[in-house]
């Protein structure tokens, strides 16, 4: 089986694992990067999202064979204002609690403000509500993804 | 995780205790500590060269930092921040230079002094225990640096300050990391006098998480994503009856998957060892596995349900009883039954621990959670001392109770996994010595026990003309969690079955509660907030359905009923004020209240509800009020209750485990629904100003939001809901 080749974080990425393993793992394991998180392994909560070629998408069921050619982008490699604005934002408002769903919630955030640069409520949560907290940190995601548009304005 | 009948109180026995441990045993407060065994003189030597560390909380390094050593586990509640605060404010530092550690497992050190003997996370307990013991460290801390500036200038101590983490008198200025060196060198002073809480300068106020910035960068490491040389990933395969063992297994296809290393048997299923997880998890797809299911459950929970229900007419163990409940003859009765369903913890990261397994050694990286527990169970499973067990304490991806259980079941499975490895008989022993990464999936842990456990309730009062209460009788059934485990009083009633309903803070003359407890293979557990996760629910809503038989305002009537009890009568009233109870809602909302005390904090909710056009429920906003005694890091406390509200809500909304024939039917979150972003409500939260101890805000959110919630849905629907999930009954 030839190497899957893809761009993970802007670098090439030469991938030799089984076409149906999903993005997630090979990430995880095969490139080292821990960043992204599993959390259901069946596309319900999205701790592990990630970008591809700039769309979220749940990596824990996205078999890598699947996205051969594509760039992907986790939560180590993404960059630019819209990520600075969220990221910020989230630690201007201490989001965080246990913290292992946050950095899929960053990729989703970042992902919708990149589409959408000022988000109402409602906005906010048909795009979020993939991503689960189980600390319900939910009050202080729309606050700063709403901190993060106001920050972006300017 | 409850400790209402193994408490003591800070201020007392537990602070003797802790003198006791570390003044006793010779090694607490003291320049130089080190792990190792030694001499005084060579540590207080070496250190000075390094940091300064006046005893085991503290340490200060030349680079101007101080950090403290976390006794608890982070998990979410923000201890990092917390605990943290305490010493800072004690030490005088700038919060910038202020670093938080998990310390290492060590119950001499680092007990839970709310615990007893043992290290370990719960209970809310964390601030709490600690309050005392860091204040007395960062103070003691401070009075070194002084004195070092003291010797350093030839100035008496007194003509010293220390603020904002800089030590100066007249025209010397030092940081702390000048003087640590030397600081190093002194006697450790006692008794140090503590602050006068007026003069907190820290405490009290908004602090920036010290866990923020690495928790939004992808950077904190969770046991996940701990990698250790030549590991293997193993996942297991576990019966799918509870109490059931492997009767035969295959593992012939399983083995021909590519990467899976080797397949062996531990006391609770059958481990697939592989290079990664993805082919341990298709491994353990291909495993054949039989099951003896002699001693399983194989009833469902309607079976259970009926069995628990069929006990409510007999009487059960005393837990409390004041006056006579019989004698009384109320103008009228009112009864009410309630059924609460199994509940998963389910926090975001699955049990995960790396165990390394050496001859005379076992290392464990984990989100460890009882820490002392842990360390005796993996000790006696890999045949150890428990001092030969090194525990590495990482972030762990909530818990919510989940990851202290007297049992330690996911770390005795990675221990039983590398020990099967060290076996002759396993590959001629050539796996023995490499680190296994046990990961639990989604399903493992929704389907795997250690649930909230299933309670059903019988409640009945008896009411005079004027609408008071004259008697109140509460028989709670159900398993009991504390069996068996170090913190059960056997012959005693469970305390964690029934408090939140032995004590509660309306006064009525008559009252009797008692308790049935059950026994059944599904293993349960604490989930956060305990016994009040049912119990202040059946409290709450039936004192609301009180209210309403004797045609009262619901608060106007806890008012009467709480006037013994000002401390919950202040946080009502906060709640109420702030939610301005009295002002009119838009059409097709309504509000409830409820108030419950947990783990030595008040906490009341205010809930509005509205309904679409559809019928379907939806929370708006709730406020709550919380007295926690003193706010150490009051940002934290919001969070908390936000967190606590969101958690309780999605568990009164639509969580319950159910079982059919004995076999869960619920597997990942698509069929275990939790709380998402669309359902959570706008929430506010007000802190009631003290000047008394901290007390515990990790799980006091989540007892009062869902009968608030519940009240609220009755006043709006009129339908009392008494069966759990919410979502069995209406539209959500």
């Amino acid at each position: 089986m030839p190497p899957i080749k893809l761009t993970l974080n802007g670098k090439p990425w030469s991938v030799d694992a089984d076409p149906d393993m999903p993005l997630l793992w090979a990430v995880r394991e095969i490139a080292g990067k821990t960043g992204s998180k599993f959390g259901c392994g069946a596309a319900q909560c999205g701790a592990c999202t990630m970008h591809v070629d700039g769309q979220p998408v749940r990596a824990c069921s996205t078999p890598i064979g699947s996205i051969a050619g594509s760039k992907v982008t986790t939560i180590e490699g993404i960059e630019g204002k819209v990520a600075r604005a969220v990221q910020d934002a989230w630690v201007k408002l201490d989001v965080v609690q246990c913290g292992y769903c946050q950095s899929g919630q960053i990729m989703s955030a970042v992902a919708l403000l990149t589409d959408n640069a000022k988000p109402t409520d409602q906005d906010i949560d048909s795009a979020m509500s993939g991503n689960l907290c189980r600390c319900s940190t939910y009050v202080r995601i729309r606050a700063a993804i709403h901190e993060a548009a106001k920050a972006l304005e300017i | 995780m409850p400790d209402g009948h193994m408490t003591q109180s800070p201020e007392g026995a537990s602070r003797r205790r802790f003198l006791q441990v570390t003044g006793g045993a010779g090694v607490g407060l003291m320049v130089g500590f080190t792990w190792t065994g030694t001499s005084r003189r060579a540590e207080a030597a070496a250190v000075a060269a390094k940091a300064f560390e006046p005893n085991a909380f503290v340490k200060v390094a030349p680079d101007n930092t101080v950090t403290v050593l976390i006794k608890h586990l982070e998990m979410g509640q923000g201890v990092f921040t917390g605990l943290t605060a305490i010493v800072a404010e004690e030490i005088d530092a700038d919060w910038a230079q202020m670093r938080a550690e998990h310390a290492p497992a060590n119950a001499k050190l680092y007990n839970n002094t709310a615990f007893g003997p043992i290290q370990g996370t719960g209970g809310s307990t964390s601030v709490y225990n600690s309050w005392t013991q860091l204040r007395q460290a960062g103070a003691t801390a401070r009075a070194l640096l002084v004195a070092a500036a003291a010797q350093t200038w030839g100035v008496p101590a007194s003509a010293i300050t220390v603020s904002k983490g800089v030590v100066s008198s007249g025209t010397h200025k030092a940081t702390f990391g000048d003087l640590a060196a030397t600081a190093a060198t002194l006697p450790v002073p006692a008794d140090v006098p503590l602050k006068d809480p007026k003069s907190f300068t820290l405490v009290g106020t908004k602090l920036p998480r010290k866990d923020s910035a690495e928790k939004t960068t992808g950077k904190a490491t969770f046991a996940i994503d701990v990698v250790q040389p030549g590991m293997l990933v193993a996942v297991v395969q576990r019966p799918p009856r509870f109490g059931a063992t492997a009767q035969t297994i295959d593992a012939k296809a399983a083995k021909a998957v590519k990467g899976v290393v080797e397949v062996v048997e531990i006391p609770r299923g059958v481990a697939v060892l592989a290079t990664s997880y993805w082919a341990a998890h298709q491994g353990r797809e291909a495993l054949k596995v039989t099951w003896d299911e002699s001693k399983a459950e194989k009833r469902g929970t309607d079976a259970i349900i009926a069995d628990y229900k069929a006990l409510l007419p007999k009487p059960g163990q005393l837990v409390t009883k004041e006056g006579d409940v019989d004698a009384v003859k109320g103008a009228k009765t009112v009864k009410a039954e309630f059924t609460f369903p199994y509940l998963a913890h389910a926090p975001m990261e699955p049990l995960t621990c790396v165990v390394k397994l050496d001859k005379d050694a076992c290392e464990i990286w984990a989100g460890d959670q009882f820490q002392t527990i842990d360390q005796g169970n993996a000790a006696k499973t890999a045949g150890l001392k428990p001092e030969q067990v090194t525990i590495h304490t990482v972030y762990a991806g909530g818990s919510f109770g989940r990851r202290a259980n007297v049992e330690s079941d996911y770390i005795v499975e990675g221990v039983s996994i590398a020990k099967a490895l060290a076996d002759a008989k396993v590959q001629g022993g050539k796996l023995a010595g490499r680190p296994v990464k046990l990961i639990w999936s989604r399903e493992d842990d929704v389907r795997g026990g250690r649930y909230r456990p299933l309670y059903v309730h019988g409640m009945e009062a008896k009411l005079g003309a004027d609408g008071g209460v004259l008697a109140w009788r509460h028989r709670i059934v159900g398993q009991s969690i504390m069996a068996g485990g170090p913190f059960d009083q056997p012959g005693k009633p469970d305390a964690t079955s029934v408090e939140g309903a032995a004590e509660i803070p309306y006064t009525i003359p008559n009252r009797l509660v008692d308790l049935h407890t059950t026994t059944s293979p599904v293993p349960v557990l604490w989930w956060r907030s305990v016994g009040s996760t049912h119990t202040a629910f059946a409290v709450e809503t039936f004192i609301d359905e009180l209210a309403a038989e004797a045609k009262q305002d619901p608060v106007a009537f806890r008012r009467t009923l709480m006037e013994k009890h000002p401390r919950h009568l202040a946080v009502l009233n906060l709640a109420v004020e702030k939610a301005g109870w009295d002002k009119p809602l838009p059409k097709g909302w309504a509000r409830g209240v409820a108030v419950a005390e947990s783990f030595r904090s008040v906490v009341a909710h205010v809930a509005e509800v509205s309904q679409d056009d559809k019928g379907r429920i939806k929370v708006e906003r709730v406020v709550c009020a919380v007295d926690c005694g003193i706010a150490v890091t009051p940002d934290v406390v919001k969070a908390q209750m936000e967190g606590g509200i969101g958690f309780g809500l999605g568990a009164v909304m639509f969580g319950a485990i159910t079982m059919t024939d004995g076999v869960v039917d619920q597997s990942n979150f698509d069929s275990y629904r939790c709380l998402r972003i669309d359902e959570m409500p706008k929430v506010e939260v007000h802190i009631v100003p003290s000047a008394n101890p901290p007390t515990g805000v990790g799980e006091p959110g989540v007892p009062p939001l869902g009968p608030a919630v519940a009240n609220a849905i009755a006043a709006l629907t009129g339908k009392r809901i008494r069966d759990l999930p919410f979502a069995g009954s209406v539209s959500v």
